[in-house]
């Protein structure tokens, strides 16, 4: 190997990484085109979709709920710890409810339903590749895209933002719980301090994101599934693969839409 | 013999740099009982997967009753085929029932819930299933059973055309025996045209009106099954009789 041969390695694999890296964004792009185009053309399979409403929606209360509960309660924790620092220990409330609602609530929301949903949707759809389901499902005179992606991406679009809803108010639910048992605040007085200093805009800039982070936790899902490998690996790695997109592209997309509700 | 009912000219795939299908030749008639035979690994199901367009060739012209299959409206176009897939491929969500009656459930075939469970029901008892499988989950069902079920979905919308990959893959010989008895019974009722890849020979013998042998990406031999015996042809006779001297370099 000469040394023109071993300066060009890095380059070399700098470009091959880079090249991957756009091919990949180039097919999730047209992945998630094809499937809104899907969306919009018949037919439609309202009864996969109530189904997958059913497991990606209602399924993902426990988690979603337990999730924003404990992260309520916390956060009073810290913002009171903080706020004692210059005698501000009153934003408690106004503080928890505006975290929750406009960060904390969607995207640890997102991350749990990711963790759940994306897997589940992945290996379903992985084994059923593997297994010629998809096919099968070809030959059968109904497209894959309509009958697995469309409905599982409706549904977590849709879903999502009421999975947030609950929890932004279990989230502050938390924290009031923690506010009045451990840290003293007068019950009417945190309900009424919340209740003041949250806008509209807070809550419904929260609620898109939910949106847009069920859009994406479904679509990777189905789009690492029905590109699985062969075999039993096959599925777990796509099933890993789509876990950790979803988790990065949610917060990767966080903060782009945090920008632009800014 | 009538009229073909699928045509092959020069079809050729490539994965990358494998070139699975060589160039390949073949016509099947309306109404005959096609088996296609060839080792593992040498482009079989490839073969019939471009067929229904699951997988597209990169050249070469396949027609479906004289017109070109890669045009046109494909969901009519599958309407006319009936697959039963190597491992089944059942739906796993669904009961079997509504495997079978899968296309009678949804799409331009739809029919009553009633009426698709009966027809449902009928084509199991056809494949030989009593009526109370019809409510388990694949899950619950032995392997022959499920290419039982397979089958019944594979003729539940009274195809033109049905395509059978490895029928007998992974059965013991008397279950073997009964799915090809089933399958010729079945071709020959519809009056269906059938094309079978295995490289079982038992299932050739019992299934098929002719012959063809892949290897190699093309068709190395074709013909009726009575003169599969006296061809001649070295690389058909070192498959037929399983042996590992011959013209085919097997990997040891």
């Amino acid at each position: 190997m000469t040394a023109a041969d071993i300066l060009t390695l890095i380059p070399a694999a700098v470009g091959r990484s880079t090249l991957a890296f756009c091919r990949i964004i180039g097919s999730v792009a047209i992945f998630a085109l094809s499937t809104l185009s899907h969306l919009l053309r018949p037919p439609f399979y309202p009864k996969e979709f109530l189904h997958a409403l059913l497991h990606i929606g209602y399924f993902s209360l426990p988690v979603v709920g337990m999730t924003a509960l404990f992260t309520g309660g916390a956060l009073a924790l810290q913002i009171y710890s903080g706020g004692s620092r210059f005698n501000a220990e009153s934003v408690v409330p106004s503080i928890v409810a505006i975290g929750m609602v406009r960060e904390l609530g969607p995207v640890l929301g997102g991350l749990m339903v990711a963790g759940r949903v994306a897997a589940s949707i992945a290996a379903e759809i992985g084994t059923m590749k593997v297994t010629e389901q998809i096919d099968a499902l070809t030959t059968l005179s109904t497209h894959p895209m309509k009958y697995l992606t469309v409905p599982r991406v409706l549904a977590a679009t849709l879903a999502m933002p009421v999975l947030a809803a609950i929890g932004d108010v279990i989230g502050i639910m938390g924290g009031y719980l923690v506010g009045v048992t451990r840290l003293d605040f007068n019950s009417a007085a945190y309900i009424k301090n919340t209740y003041d200093f949250l806008e509209v805009a807070d809550v419904t800039s929260g609620l898109w994101k939910a949106a847009a982070f069920g859009f994406i936790v479904a679509l990777m899902g189905c789009y690492h599934g029905m590109r699985s490998g062969r075999g039993a690996q096959g599925v777990g790695k796509a099933t890993t693969n789509a876990v950790v997109s979803a988790s990065v592209m949610i917060l990767a997309s966080n903060y782009v839409l945090t920008e632009v509700f800014f | 013999m009538g009229a073909q009912m699928i045509e092959m000219q020069d079809v050729r795939k490539s994965f990358g740099s494998n070139h699975v299908l060589r160039g390949i030749d073949l016509d099947i008639a309306k109404g005959e009982s096609m088996v296609i035979i060839g080792g593992s690994g040498t482009g079989k199901s490839v073969l019939l997967k471009c067929i229904l367009g699951l997988v597209q060739p990169d050249s070469g012209k396949i027609l479906v009753d004289g017109r070109d299959a890669t045009r046109g409206d494909h969901d009519a176009f599958l309407a006319r085929f009936g697959m039963l897939f190597q491992g089944g491929a059942l739906f796993d969500s669904l009961a079997v029932w509504q495997n079978v009656a899968f296309r009678l459930l949804r799409g331009s075939l739809k029919r009553p819930k009633a009426e698709a469970r009966e027809i449902a029901i009928e084509k199991l008892r056809r494949v030989g299933l009593k009526s109370e499988v019809a409510d388990l989950f694949p899950a619950e069902l032995s392997g022959g059973m499920q290419k039982r079920v397979g089958l019944a979905r594979a003729i539940a919308a009274e195809p033109e055309i049905i395509f059978f990959d490895e029928p007998t893959t992974g059965l013991d010989p008397i279950m073997s025996g009964v799915i090809n008895e089933l399958i010729r019974e079945i071709v020959v009722e519809m009056g269906a045209t059938a094309m079978t890849i295995t490289h079982d020979m038992s299932s050739v013998r019992a299934i098929a009106d002719k012959v063809a042998m892949l290897h190699d990406g093309v068709i190395q031999w074709t013909g009726p099954v009575a003169d599969m015996d006296a061809s001649g042809d070295p690389y058909l006779d070192q498959f037929i009789h399983g042996r590992a001297e011959g013209p085919i370099e097997s990997v040891r």
